[in-house]
């Protein structure tokens, strides 16, 4: 069977006021990015709480975009600044966990910049294919010996642990 | 109540703490004796695993479990007490969320058995032996329990009907709990049992307005008594941490580690603590940023995750680096993983 090339998932937080315009922007314009990007809405990007890019990684997401006005120019006044410590702290966190820098990326984009959100938006995608799946529920599972010695327990208990009456 | 109830308490992987803390309640433990047969309690009454499997389902009234779950032998038990118990509490931080043994999620059991069997100073094992699951002697083959690569909480494993938070749970908050389950008073099964506010809501100190430009660690400073310790710039998780304990800790100057879990509603612990203490970063600057964060919190992972590693949304690292931080060591592709 020939290899298919690998589509990396990637989840954005797009806030309301710039970058999803600029999504919007570059649809107008015709501007093409690749399709392997989920768009969230979010009022800003001040919303987007570490839970949601750990909860896209944790449910099998490659890589987490989230995108924001530039800084100074945030609807609600600073709240992208907000959205920049709570990246770098997520960041700093996620090293530790082996997760690479460039799955989880803050962009700014301003409701003009649709040709510059849908570069970020190739680069990204291009880097994560670099790195490859992420798939991090298979982190979880224990080696297939597990049921043998559940078993193997029970089976113990019923042979040695019987006293006679 | 005319019939007495049976109860079960069992350990797994855990301190030994959440025992001692269910002595705490003092001499209402016969109170406790009063209302139920214990059945089980390895650390405090003789009793045999082999008569807890020969019960009928469902013959345990009460189960409180403390510890992860990390070896075989222990996912054994958790299955055997929930099939035997009509209620199954996940009692204390390790049952609840991993608590201390779930930091071992960052790294793995082949490096945890590297560790324990080589590379400690203090090892003599010329042999290399490792302690190995099945063994043959003249006598039969021998098990050992299989050592798990991610720690798991209780509710990974089995359906669990409440949660009993803390490192280890207060005696006064045991005790709460033992009442509301003779008086019949418990909130809906899939609760956590206690207070729904945060540690900053029993804590005395002045609050105004938080802005740092500098974590400290608790040595390196000697905090005033009476101002927010967060204020001060010391890492205190108050501000997200469930309560429960009084504010035992920042009323002794030292701040929340977060032993009481997250507060009602919240998924991931960690998740929320990174969000309030990055909100109080006072500055604009992405370097200034990232300098304050590396310089002031150097193991965000075991900081943040310290007692919620095994609950949170991710549960572990990825297996290549071994609990290291990536800087020093380039997490590989996930293609050369062996999964």
């Amino acid at each position: 069977m020939e290899e298919k090339t690998f589509e990396p998932r990637i989840i954005a937080f797009l806030c309301n006021w710039c970058s999803y315009r600029a999504a919007d922007l570059a649809g107008t314009a015709r501007i093409k990015y690749p399709p392997n990007v989920r768009m969230i809405r979010v009022m800003c990007s001040g919303r987007v709480d570490p839970t949601f890019i750990l909860k896209a990684l944790a449910m099998g997401a490659d890589g987490v975009m989230i995108a924001g006005c530039h800084p100074g120019e945030c609807h609600y006044l600073e709240q992208n600044y907000k959205a920049m410590r709570r990246y770098a702290m997520l960041r700093h966190t996620l090293r530790q966990f082996g997760v690479e820098d460039e799955r989880v990326r803050l962009q700014w984009a301003s409701a003009a910049e649709g040709a510059q959100l849908a570069e970020a938006i190739r680069e990204m995608v291009e880097q994560i294919r670099q790195l490859g799946p992420l798939q991090w529920p298979t982190y979880w599972s224990e080696n297939g010996r597990r049921e043998e010695a559940l078993k193997s327990i029970e089976r113990e208990h019923e042979e040695a642990m019987e006293v006679p009456a | 109540m005319t019939e007495k109830g049976k109860l079960a308490l069992y350990w797994a992987a855990s301190c030994g703490g959440c025992e001692i803390a269910v002595l705490g309640i003092d001499e209402k433990i016969l109170k406790v004796a009063e209302a139920f047969d214990i059945v089980l309690w390895p650390v405090a009454v003789d009793a045999k695993v082999r008569s807890i499997e020969k019960m009928a389902d469902g013959e345990i009234d009460l189960c409180f479990f403390n510890g992860a779950i990390r070896t075989s032998e222990q996912e054994y038990m958790a299955h055997l007490l929930r099939r035997k118990s009509k209620v199954l509490v996940a009692f204390g931080s390790c049952a609840q969320e991993g608590c201390i043994p779930a930091l071992a999620n960052l790294t793995t059991a082949e490096a945890i058995f590297q560790t324990a069997y080589h590379d400690t100073p203090s090892t003599d094992n010329p042999d290399g032996v490792v302690p190995q699951p099945e063994t043959e002697v003249p006598e039969g083959k021998l098990h050992l329990p299989i050592f798990y690569n991610t720690v798991h909480t209780l509710d990974q494993i089995v359906p669990v009907e409440y949660y009993l938070p803390g490192c280890p749970p207060e005696p006064e908050r045991i005790w709460d709990a033992i009442v509301a389950i003779l008086e019949n008073k418990l909130p809906p099964p899939g609760s956590v049992i206690g207070a729904h506010t945060t540690v900053c809501d029993e804590c005395p100190r002045e609050r105004s307005e938080k802005k740092i430009k500098a974590f400290k660690r608790t040595w390196e400073i000697i905090p005033d008594e009476e101002t927010c310790l967060l204020e001060q710039g010391l890492v205190c998780f108050g501000i997200a941490t469930r309560a429960g304990c009084g504010a035992l800790c920042p009323q002794v100057n030292s701040p929340c580690i977060g032993c009481y879990g997250p507060n009602e509603g919240v998924e991931d612990h960690g998740a929320r603590l990174m969000s309030a203490l990055a909100s109080v970063i006072d500055s604009d600057d992405p370097q200034e940023i990232d300098r304050i964060i590396r310089e002031g919190i150097p193991d965000p992972a075991g900081t943040f995750y310290r007692f919620s590693m095994a609950h949170s949304l991710l549960r572990r690292s990825a297996f290549a680096t071994n609990g290291r931080n990536a800087e020093e060591v380039p997490a590989p592709k996930a293609a050369e993983r062996s999964g």
